[in-house]
């Protein structure tokens, strides 16, 4: 009996095989690549309980247990590093989804064609460049010898100090690039849910003598409500990395500024550079996956109690 | 009707504010944005005389192009990362769109019976990773990506964002599409060719700008595996000159007469003309993709 139940489940499964094949076939390619670039990567974090040296290799190289993990809870680096890590990303999802919704609903509501097809098209230049280049830009901006912003300070009468000396200023020149760079983007994510709002509700408000304050708070934010949990949970997931583009271009090894900005992804990037420590970099790169993965699933949870229908997974 | 056309005509008060905060709200961040690229282009052709004397201004008193006979006072260097970025950018571009859409498309059809399994296999890859060592590691050791064209395209060829976008715009094309040309005795892949990819250009141009962007803007993957001069890219060549810029500015700002021959290059304009060059090419791009761009981005949740 049940020799033949287990036969005709291989039967079955082959004849799955079989009629499959041609997707199985073209999802090879995609199949390889997230193997070797992702899934084989993530058995390379046993370096992360290593001493790992370059002669040994991977398995050649001695068992540590947790004492990576130890160092750099004991060398004090942690705390800081996850700190500034974590509340950089806050600020910059909680303000910047504020930010693109914002505007989203303002283009959308805009009457005058070229003034928003033109405003629109400019906001969305800083998403075109990299963090190179921005950096230039930034730079020409805030230069302490003849940059635009410092005349203007002094022309006005006031004193500018070199912002490349001093730590102060920098958690809040941070978020102001961040959304600089990022909200043009975003803010047409919401414009295309917008576009697929039912016209129909904002017809049938019309009639009833909605006026805009009202059709946008009642019709449009709470429509655009899954794309926005869907937006947040993608950002949580990554709460934990920081944008080493942007943090590595405009602090790097600045002493001064590392004070302000040191986050997770430059600690993990200089260790490994350096290439002294390998188990440390290895250690702090998994610590950081294992809480960016905990949070996500933590929160997607969370929302799927509430509401199933916007959960991400 | 008839009220709606009035009320058109005469708006209420509270509208009025509501109008004028949204123009102006965008005036001012629309403007924070394009100004710095204006200010960027004009002092490329500044003298450097009269930046130093009147900072930034609209229109510079003094137009020159001494800048750019600066940059490209080394052609051979700037031609070669500009050929190193281009033709990983159409290479990786092509590649990067085939794979995506392919993959999307497949994991999109209702009739393949493992497409969520699937789609949690890739999806998977997003929430959990081993971090930048063991990657680098797999990349230097294993797939020896040093000094390579392979280390600047296959690190951002595949996306499994990219994938889920274009997953999700593929659903949206009616299946019954698929099934008549079936009937009339078409493969899958004749299916995806010939009729999938022409409905679906907008998906096309928007993830085609992405991958677009993502490799004429990356510096990073240059920094870690090319390092050589022979296969950098535009980017990481960019950063290099900076750099190198403002070292010699440091130097000469502490009286090191040796290198007084550097003050006599216009360092400013110098670091304005490369960005613009370096930059050029891909804001072109924009207008040729924007009709498409709302349209192509349909985020979705990854389950179904």
């Amino acid at each position: 009996m049940i020799g033949r139940k287990k036969a005709v489940r291989q039967h079955t499964l082959l004849k799955d095989l079989r009629s499959n094949r041609i997707y199985l076939l073209l999802l090879i390619p995609a199949i390889l690549y997230v193997v070797i670039f992702s899934y084989i990567p993530m058995g390379g974090v046993v370096i992360a309980f290593k001493n790992y040296n370059y002669s040994a290799g991977i398995f050649g190289s001695p068992w540590v247990g947790l004492k990576n993990f130890r160092f750099l809870i004991i060398s004090n680096k942690l705390w800081t590093l996850t700190r500034n890590t974590l509340s950089y990303n806050f600020v910059f999802i909680v303000l910047e989804m504020f930010l693109e919704v914002a505007f989203a609903v303002i283009i959308n509501e805009m009457r005058c064609k070229w003034f928003k097809k033109t405003f629109q098209s400019f906001m969305f230049l800083p998403f075109f460049i990299s963090w190179v280049v921005a950096v230039a830009v930034i730079q020409t901006m805030l230069d302490y010898d003849n940059g635009l912003i410092t005349r203007m300070v002094e022309s006005f009468g006031g004193e500018m100090v070199n912002i490349y000396t001093t730590s102060g200023p920098w958690p809040y020149l941070l978020v102001l690039f961040h959304a600089w760079k990022g909200v043009g983007y975003g803010s047409i994510i919401y414009l295309s849910a917008i576009a697929n709002i039912d016209q129909e509700m904002y017809e049938a408000a019309e009639i009833d003598g909605a006026n805009s304050w009202q059709k946008v708070f009642r019709i449009t934010i709470p429509n655009l409500v899954p794309t926005m949990v869907i937006m947040f949970l993608l950002a949580v997931g990554q709460i934990f990395r920081g944008d080493f583009g942007m943090f590595y271009q405009l602090i790097g090894d600045n002493g001064v500024l590392l004070e302000a900005g040191d986050i997770l992804d430059l600690y993990v990037y200089r260790a490994m550079s350096s290439g002294t420590n390998l188990g440390m970099s290895a250690a702090a790169g998994l610590y950081q996956s294992v809480l960016c993965f905990f949070t996500v699933v933590t929160v997607n949870y969370i929302v799927k109690r509430i509401q199933p229908d916007y959960t991400l997974f | 009707m008839q009220a709606t056309r009035s009320h058109r005509r005469h708006l209420p008060m509270n509208e009025v504010t509501f109008r004028s905060l949204g123009y102006v709200a965008l005036f001012i961040f629309g403007m924070l944005c394009v100004l710095p690229f204006y200010l960027i282009i004009v002092s490329s052709f500044a003298s450097e005389s009269s930046l130093i004397r009147n900072g930034f201004q609209l229109i510079p008193s003094e137009w020159s192009l001494s800048a750019y006979q600066f940059v490209f006072t080394n052609p051979a260097r700037i031609g070669r990362a500009y050929f190193n970025t281009i033709f990983v950018t159409i290479t990786g571009t092509f590649f990067s769109l085939l794979l995506s859409s392919l993959t999307g498309y497949v994991l999109s059809r209702p009739k393949f019976k493992w497409r969520n399994a699937f789609s949690f296999f890739f999806f998977f890859t997003t929430l959990f990773n081993g971090g930048l060592t063991p990657w680098y590691m797999m990349c230097t050791r294993v797939l020896h990506f040093k000094n390579t064209y392979a280390a600047l395209i296959l690190p951002l060829m595949f996306s499994v964002w990219n994938m889920i976008i274009a997953k999700n715009y593929m659903k949206g094309i009616p299946y019954e599409i698929s099934e008549s040309a079936k009937i009339d005795g078409a493969g899958e892949l004749r299916i995806y060719f010939r009729l999938y990819l022409p409905i679906a250009k907008p998906l096309l141009a928007t993830l085609g700008l992405f991958a677009a962007l993502a490799y004429w803007n990356d510096w990073y993957n240059s920094m870690l595996f090319n390092t050589k001069e022979e296969y950098q890219s535009l980017q990481y060549f960019l950063q290099d000159m900076l750099s190198t810029i403002q070292a010699l500015k440091q130097l000469v700002a502490q009286g090191n007469s040796e290198l007084a021959e550097g003050a006599t290059m216009p360092t400013t304009t110098m670091k304005m003309a490369m960005t613009c060059v370096v930059t050029g090419p891909i804001i072109f791009v924009y207008p040729l993709v924007q009709r498409y761009f709302v349209k192509g981005l349909t985020i979705g949740a990854v389950k179904g």
